[in-house]
């Protein structure tokens, strides 16, 4: 068998026939001369552009979101046995299951009821019984979870009393379980459907299951695009010795091993735990914004503790431990306390390189306010705080932490901002480094600042998911793509200077 | 072929102006066609003698698609050739009505509706302009004509405002004017000095004053205009006038919408509202 010699388009495109191809298809395009093209760019990289570009009001340039029913989908796929069954059009459900695909490099399930022009005028009823029925003969789940794209929610489909008829109608049987939410993309952010969902998934399971306390404590992580978060969350309870429910545990489904045997369905939350988990001694959420309706919904009906924690750096984790401690009269381990002590060594050990650095961040408000924190811990710099989604409360939040440090007097928040108003920030107020999702990566061709990939979507590199960015060893991790960021940055920039060292 | 778009408040009159005023333009000779773009599906049934005929909703419904339906089970036709067809739309409370009114246009402009050249095209409009689907008949250039039909109530005259400013949203994209107000009497105080000078406010014109008679509902009761069921009939003859006044208009505008608070001043010149009611 001879090897077949493929080209890869990185080198493909760079041959002469294909570079003689592209100049000439220039003539045809009506294209720009070059040097016309120089000059507006340019232009954008100017303070009188920033303006124009910060004035923009009615369109979004690269934001860096992604719509509520992507966020109700990723906390559906948390819950054991559980099939997403989507209200509404397939292409909607295509791109969520392939973004989400794309991230973790999993596969990802979920049902569409298929909704085209006839379901728009109509509504979506016979859509969802025949989908409630075709879904429910070919995967028997134990419950689905029922969510909507746009399209039933601008014509304002009643999920809950189709629900009701469907059940009445014996389509699908008593004992299957189907919480719902309405997702409509049109509203909020992706984090809002994960709230969203999971609100509708908790109020559906525990409703009357309120009986003896269980000594257990229930843990949130949030829309989170990092499953290693969830394995050190629990790594760190069960050396407290902490008995716990993770709600919307996703990280079997996509973080799962090759064992040579597909299944449709991957780890999850045990519905049972999660219809206890009304009973646990305290609720602690490890993002606030993406868990603020459902934290509300826990405060006011289940009747025990509630906190919400975002354990990134090493003050923040700190004050999750204390807290579980103080809530469980469990004391905090000599192990966790050694951790604790080598993320601070190693932040000595790297501060000559971190400290003074200036940070362009971009991301969802929870993965925002973490990493702040813990950057100015370094003593690096926030300067450009951008977040997409149009959230004071996120900015007044950001902006206090930001007062309360001294690393934190240069930092400016935007929200309702977008990628394209962070470059304009970062030509005219340039910095040293860029943390976001790898949609950031433009930002990196057109400004040169190193990108570091943190949040969601990491589409571009493989495995960032796996790691963990929350507690001390999250710390270590996170400090780790950091500082050699900034290294493989100074040796490129030395590379042929005295300063070219082999010791850093 | 002109094509010309009628709205109005709901319950006004609209379906049963149109249908008499299109049959007066038959009966001269035009070629007409009635696009019926309302749920109710009630915009044909006095051309056609008939309740309401199937629709294209309707059997979009029972086929599943809109793509299985044939121009000739939708297009019918009635009292002097007058072609008629009814977008039809879901039972009240579910979907989306206005959507269905975009899907059945779509529809019949695809499949050649229009094809047989019609003098005229009306297109009968469920209410108020109340969202983007049944803003659809004057969007992309269609009907180019509008008129409003009113009275002298408070309501009317405010939805014919609420309408005006529809308009003058498209009147500046699309292209389409207004022809002017029709009145259809409800015999409220000085009505047709209000509606003039309600007319005049908006910039446009009482194209005619359709008193009120009886006689409308009596041809109504036995699904017929009242051109066909008592053509010698002072009523009739109305309409008969409008026709030729529609036919011949030539005064199309761009309306300027007047405020709440105007509209409130014009009932209180002509002493139908008094200042303490307003306030």
């Amino acid at each position: 068998m001879s090897k077949l010699k493929i080209k890869d388009h990185s080198e493909l495109f760079l041959e002469p026939e294909y570079v003689d191809l592209f100049e000439r298809k220039k003539e045809f395009e009506d294209a720009c001369p070059d040097e016309e093209v120089k000059r507006v760019l340019d232009w954008t990289k100017t303070e009188e552009y920033k303006e124009k570009n910060f004035s923009r009001k009615h369109i979004k340039i690269n934001p860096a979101k992604a719509c509520q029913p992507l966020g109700a989908l990723f906390c559906a796929c948390g819950f054991e046995n559980t099939l997403p069954f989507i209200q509404g059009a397939q292409g909607c459900a295509a791109y969520f299951r392939s973004q989400l695909n794309r991230h973790f490099k999993e596969p990802v399930q979920a049902v569409s009821t298929s909704m085209t022009e006839d379901a728009a005028v109509f509504g979506g009823l016979n859509n969802m019984t025949e989908g409630l029925e075709n879904a429910w003969s070919l995967y028997k789940p134990k419950m689905m979870a029922i969510f909507t794209t746009c399209m039933a929610e601008v014509i304002g489909d009643d999920l809950n009393s189709f629900l009701k008829g469907a059940r009445e109608k014996k389509i699908i049987p008593d004992d299957l379980l189907t919480p719902f939410a309405n997702t409509p993309s049109f509203v909020g952010t992706h984090i809002t459907g994960y709230d969203n969902m999971l609100r509708g998934i908790l109020k559906s399971l525990t409703d009357g299951k309120k009986g003896e306390p269980n000594g257990k404590v229930n843990v949130i992580p949030g829309f989170d695009g990092y499953v290693g978060n969830i394995r050190e969350v629990k790594r760190m309870l069960n050396l407290m010795g902490i008995e716990h429910t993770v709600l919307a545990d996703v990280s079997d489904q996509f973080d799962s091993p090759n064992t040579g045997t597909a299944k449709i369905y991957t780890g999850g939350t045990p519905l049972a735990d999660v219809a206890d988990s009304i009973n646990a001694l305290a609720t602690v959420s490890l993002q606030k914004y993406s868990t603020a309706k459902t934290m509300d919904y826990v405060k006011k009906t289940w009747n025990q503790e509630t906190l919400v924690a975002n354990p990134v750096g090493v003050k923040n984790t700190d004050a999750l431990l204390d807290e579980l401690s103080r809530i469980t009269g469990k004391a905090i381990p000599a192990e966790l306390e050694d951790e604790r002590g080598r993320l601070v060594d190693a932040m000595i050990d790297s501060h000559p390189y971190v400290h003074g650095k200036r940070f362009a961040l971009v991301g969802d408000q929870d993965t925002l306010l973490g990493i702040m924190s813990f950057i100015m811990e370094m003593g690096g710099e926030p300067v450009h705080v951008v977040c997409t989604a149009d959230d004071k409360a996120f900015q007044q939040e950001a902006e206090a932490l930001l007062a309360s440090s001294p690393y934190g007097a240069e930092g400016k928040v935007y929200i309702n901002a977008d990628m394209w108003h962070l470059r304009s920030l970062m030509f005219t107020e340039p910095v040293d480094l860029l943390m976001g999702s790898s949609y950031a990566k433009y930002l990196w061709r057109d400004t040169g600042t190193p990108l570091i990939r943190y949040g969601f979507p990491i589409l571009d590199r493989h495995h960032m998911h796996r790691y963990a960015t929350i507690g001390y060893q999250g710390g270590l991790n996170i400090l780790n793509w950091i500082v050699n960021t900034v290294l493989d940055e100074l040796d490129r920039k030395t590379m042929h200077t005295t300063s070219f060292d082999v010791i850093r | 072929m002109r094509q010309i778009a009628v709205y109005g408040k709901g319950g006004i009159g609209k379906s049963t102006t149109t249908q008499n005023t299109v049959a007066g333009l038959a009966e001269a000779g035009y070629k007409c066609l009635i696009i019926g773009c309302d749920p109710k599906a009630d915009s044909t049934r006095l051309i056609l003698n008939k309740k309401a005929q199937a629709t294209v909703m309707d059997l979009a419904r029972e086929r599943g698609t809109v793509e299985d339906l044939e121009l000739h089970e939708v297009l019918l036709t009635g009292f002097k050739g007058i072609q008629c067809a009814e977008s039809g739309g879901p039972e009240p409370g579910v979907g989306c009505a206005g959507r269905g009114v975009i899907t059945a246009i779509n529809f019949l402009e695809e499949n050649g509706a229009y094809s047989s050249n019609p003098d005229f095209v009306f297109y009968d409009v469920l209410g108020d302009v109340v969202c983007g689907g049944f803003a659809m008949p004057i969007r992309e250039g269609k009907a180019k004509e509008i008129y409003i039909v009113t009275s002298g109530e408070m309501m009317a005259m405010y939805a014919a405002n609420n309408i005006a400013r529809g308009v003058l949203k498209y009147a500046q994209s699309g292209g389409c004017r207004l022809g002017g107000l029709i009145c259809n009497s409800r015999k409220t105080d000085k009505e047709f000095e209000l509606i003039s000078e309600l007319a005049r406010m908006l910039n446009t014109q009482m194209i005619h004053f359709v008193p009120r008679d009886n006689e409308v509902q009596r041809a109504e009761l036995r699904r017929q205009t009242v051109i066909e069921y008592a053509p010698e009939h002072a009523q009739a003859d109305e309409y008969r006038t409008l026709a030729k006044k529609i036919a011949d208009n030539k005064d199309f505008v761009i309306p300027t919408p007047i405020t709440m608070d105007e509209l409130e001043k014009l009932l209180m010149d002509f002493g139908i509202l008094d200042s303490e009611a307003a306030a």
